[in-house]
């Protein structure tokens, strides 16, 4: 073994590390607006309104104008890149007006997903490529944390060793980049909930996945403590016949975090993954009740799960 | 990938997960009085005593013949496999008497290093041959956990991604047999103390295994709540010229025990390594007074740190038996209040439970 290389300084360790730190504070948690483009269309399209910039930018402000008071429950919000840089009917940028409230302005740095070839339709994600130049501008423009998703499915020889291997490399490498240009990595491995698999079938594709994302962020010398994780809870497939409770989704959810999840990452802020909004509410209550012990803060990274009632009125203008 | 295939039922789960918990219950930690006939060669001879099975009995019967005050620092007691079949002065087996204290009975169940060929001098461990119908039988026999010692030395180029890799597999082998048979598996991936490299180092070295382990346990399906981890506390190498207080050596501890060792396993217990007695109880009272979150018990598994001033005071003598029993019963106490971050310190100075028990190269 050669003698390490620290990647990280002490001050950025520890820039890195109040970052997360803040993000998670006092029960807050994120708001994931990061929607792409092509992820507005299918969200606007519902509420049939057109999706064009302007709308994009509208849809945006309502959320973002809400009073200072959010800051007590949102630590945080993804943008996507469009609206970095997108001003309100004020002329203020979004990004302002969100860290003027408190908030920690983070970006969603990945490129989509790709092929793995000779796979069951798996895939991995894009988005490597002069990532570190993009990091630093990011960083400069007043971004604090990155998001990047991968993605992961259940299903007949899914997810193979290949699909976690490569998204656990993926994911591992887009940390440590963005740890060099002082963003807080949010790791992302989502297992998704399509299939008919039960709820101890999630769990155990949950714990390796998760094992080989922290043996990859552990490979890539990831400075843990300046992380955050954005996991799926432990549910039944959407197609699974059997119903479970809050307290089973909870008690698969945590003992899977139990098994995998260092003590030194400061937060966890499931995914929503297509729950409702109070599915999405009562699992992480029932999460947060769960017995065993929890040397992680467990919060929300929720998008449609914030946002489907607050997309709805539109529909009545 | 495949649906899984449990490897274990809720019952054997339960069962190994009270039995790891009841080991390192709150105040409570390990003896380990598991040394080898060659280990136990170098232990006596530092006395003046002669190695024979009958010497080796008479010396664990001064640990074993201890009273009632370790019940509520001693969790359980690692021991040798002659160990595991003898009996005291009144014909009672040792095991018996472990077990009426409501003490946990372990078992060594590794047979030594061998080298890895191609690296500097690492090794790997052997004992995987036949060790599931071993451990079946000493189920049977009382044994509720085993003990498996890898070693991992750090120098210009070690360890190396194949000791690593080859030790961390090894280890978890090992962990998955125990279960299947109703054993808690103790995994033990030792870094030695030898070299002269700081304590980041250390820490850096010990944060790369760990994180091998755990994905090897994973990697294998151990169940971890039924599992407890022995580590070497992160400590600068012997030869290392910068010295490091108790605090410094608990937050390098720590910090790399949360980096890697997942909150479902219930306790760590670290090795002695070669600490003096003194200095393995202060580190241990430091590291668990550090103020970083511990999810895990953390206390120990000592052998020497453990029965230095016993041995000592023993030198062989029968008459000597109760002043040794008596100075290990001292280092027990002392340990679990250490182990609750309760150790205020005994102001006594040199003796023995200041010498450092270093041995170069300690294999075993």
């Amino acid at each position: 073994m050669a003698h390490r290389f620290p990647a990280l300084t002490q001050e950025q360790k520890k820039e890195l590390s109040e970052i997360a730190q803040s993000i998670v504070a006092n029960g807050k948690g994120i708001l994931a607006a990061d929607e792409s483009v092509g992820t507005m269309g299918n969200r606007l399209q519902r509420i049939k309104v057109e999706n064009t910039e302007e709308n994009r930018r509208q849809f945006r402000e309502i959320l973002f104008s809400v009073d200072s008071s959010i800051n007590q429950s949102i630590g945080g919000v993804i943008l996507f890149h469009e609206t970095l840089y997108q001003k309100d009917s004020q002329g203020k940028l979004f990004r302002n007006i969100l860290k003027e409230k408190g908030i920690v302005v983070g970006i969603k740095l990945d490129q989509g997903g790709a092929p793995l070839a000779g796979t069951n339709k798996e895939t991995t994600i894009q988005g490597l490529d002069g990532l570190s130049e993009r990091c630093a501008q990011y960083k400069k423009d007043g971004v604090d944390f990155g998001k990047w998703r991968a993605v992961l499915r259940i299903a007949d020889q899914c997810p193979s060793s290949l699909a976690i291997q490569e998204n656990a490399n993926a994911l591992a490498r887009y940390a440590s980049i963005c740890q060099q240009n002082g963003l807080v990595p949010i790791v992302e491995p989502e297992v998704i909930p399509d299939g008919d698999h039960d709820l101890e079938h999630c769990q155990y594709v949950t714990e390796k996945v998760l094992a080989a994302v922290y043996k990859a962020l552990n490979d890539h010398h990831v400075y843990l403590e300046g992380t955050l994780l954005k996991p799926n809870m432990v549910t039944a497939g959407h197609a699974c016949t059997k119903k479970y409770t809050p307290e089973q989704v909870a008690m698969a959810t945590v003992t899977a975090l139990h098994r995998t999840v260092p003590a030194a990452v400061p937060g966890i802020c499931f995914l929503s993954g297509g729950m409702s909004e109070e599915d999405a509410t009562l699992n992480l209550n029932a999460i947060n009740l769960c017995p065993l012990p929890k040397p992680w803060k467990l919060s929300f990274s929720y998008g449609r799960a914030l946002l489907q009632t607050r997309r709805q009125p539109r529909r009545l203008l | 990938m495949p649906h899984s295939y449990p490897a274990l039922s809720a019952e054997q789960k339960k069962e190994l997960s009270d039995i790891a918990l009841r080991i390192v219950a709150p105040g409570k930690g390990i003896l380990a009085a598991d040394e080898s006939v060659g280990s136990m060669a170098k232990r006596l001879s530092q006395i003046g005593v002669e190695n024979t099975e009958e010497n080796r009995r008479l010396y664990r019967q001064v640990l074993f013949s201890a009273d009632d005050r370790v019940k509520k620092c001693i969790g359980g007691v690692i021991f040798f496999h002659e160990t595991l079949y003898q009996k005291d002065d009144n014909g009672v087996p040792f095991i018996r008497t472990i077990q009426d204290k409501g003490i946990v009975v372990g078992i060594k169940v590794d047979k030594g290093v061998v080298p890895l060929a191609g690296t500097d001098g690492e090794t790997t461990t052997q004992g995987l041959d036949g060790l599931s119908e071993r451990c079946a039988q000493y189920k049977k026999d009382g044994a509720d956990f085993a003990k498996w010692r890898c070693v991992l030395k750090i120098s210009e180029r070690t360890p190396s991604a194949l000791a690593i890799l080859e030790n961390a597999n090894v280890l978890a082998r090992y962990a998955s047999i125990c279960q299947q048979n109703g054993i808690v598996p103790i995994v033990e991936p030792e870094i030695l103390p030898d070299g002269d490299h700081d304590l980041k180092r250390c820490q850096y070295v010990t944060e790369k295994v760990l994180a091998a382990v755990y994905k090897a346990l994973s990697d294998h399906h151990v169940y971890l709540e039924g599992t407890l981890l022995k580590p070497n506390m992160v400590t600068p190498g012997h030869a290392c010229p910068i010295k490091y207080t108790p605090e410094e050596i608990a937050m390098a501890t720590v910090t790399a025990l949360r980096r890697t060792v997942p909150p479902a396993v219930p306790g760590v217990t670290f090795l002695s390594g070669g600490q003096s007695e003194e200095e393995a109880s202060f580190n241990l009272n430091a590291i668990n007074r550090c103020p970083l979150p511990r999810p895990w018990a953390l206390t120990f598994s000592y052998g020497r740190a453990l029965q230095a001033s016993a041995l000592n005071a023993w030198r062989g003598q029968r008459d000597n038996a109760g002043a040794a029993t008596e100075e290990f019963i001292k280092r027990a106490e002392v340990n679990g209040l250490a182990a609750q971050g309760k150790y205020e310190g005994s102001g006594e100075d040199g003796g023995a439970a200041a010498q450092s028990l270093y041995i170069a190269n300690h294999a075993y």
